[in-house]
């Protein structure tokens, strides 16, 4: 059987959109507040880097941040094509380096935070 | 081959204007762009978290005002349209069967609701809306 990569980031963008499903619109509410100038106490600087500083918190950010990245690069990728942008190689290098970029530099601000 | 083949002309482009229901895949499709784009912003507002409060505070006042506004409000009614997408379509994604019965899909769909309802009160408790 050839190899296939496909499960790998198919399975990526089936965990990141029920995580998305379930958590997106309540977070995405949450900087809709923000906008207003009513930003949450999770919104605060002092909110947010406690709730990163624990591990709790560091897991669920990198979770949801990764994740939402990864479902959206790949559901992207599938889009593209269905808009008539037929490189699908090309796409596929782009959108999954976006969303390698943003999984290192999500780990990379997780961790400097203490 | 002798004979001129029928070829069916179909837009690469505007194929989905043809029917409603590739307008329906469509609008599910593209849910993906406000929220990659939401993802990326939180991807900058945890790196400017990690930069000090000065760098945080600048960011959260920068996305104050109407743009940022109806920007945010794009991305809770496109993440809210792609959660009841997701949650209509768990009876076929996985079905649970009991004996010889399938569960019906109603009882599948209803436990992702209530467990999303939950879920968002979760998060707006714990961050502080209320």
């Amino acid at each position: 059987m050839a190899k296939s990569n496909k499960p790998i980031f198919w399975s990526l963008f089936a965990a990141g959109g029920t995580l998305a499903a379930f958590l997106a619109p309540a977070l995405a509410v949450l900087f809709l507040m923000a906008t207003l100038g009513h930003a949450p106490g999770m919104l605060t600087y002092a909110g947010l880097h406690a709730f990163a500083a624990g591990w709790f918190g560091k897991l669920f950010l990198m979770g949801v941040v990764t994740l939402f990245l990864w479902h959206a690069a790949h559901r992207l990728r599938v889009t593209m094509h269905d808009f008539g942008l037929r490189q699908d190689s090309v796409v596929a290098v782009v959108v999954y380096a976006i969303a390698a970029l943003g999984t290192i530099s999500t780990l990379v601000s997780l961790l400097s935070i203490k | 081959m002798s004979r001129k083949p029928y070829v069916r002309e179909v837009s690469k482009t505007g194929w989905f204007l043809k029917h409603p229901r590739y307008m329906r895949y469509m609008s599910r499709e593209v849910t993906c762009i406000p929220i990659g784009a939401f993802a990326l912003l939180l991807v900058c507002a945890l790196e400017r978290l990690s930069q000090g409060q000065a760098a945080f505070d600048s960011f959260m006042a920068a996305i104050t005002g109407p743009g940022a506004f109806i920007s945010l409000l794009v991305v809770v009614l496109f993440a809210t349209y792609n959660a009841t997408n997701w949650f209509n379509v768990t009876p076929k994604a996985m079905p649970v069967q009991i004996g010889e019965e399938f569960l019906a899909g109603k009882y599948i769909v209803g436990a992702h609701y209530a467990v999303w309802a939950i879920a968002s009160l979760v998060v707006l408790i714990v961050a502080g809306v209320f």
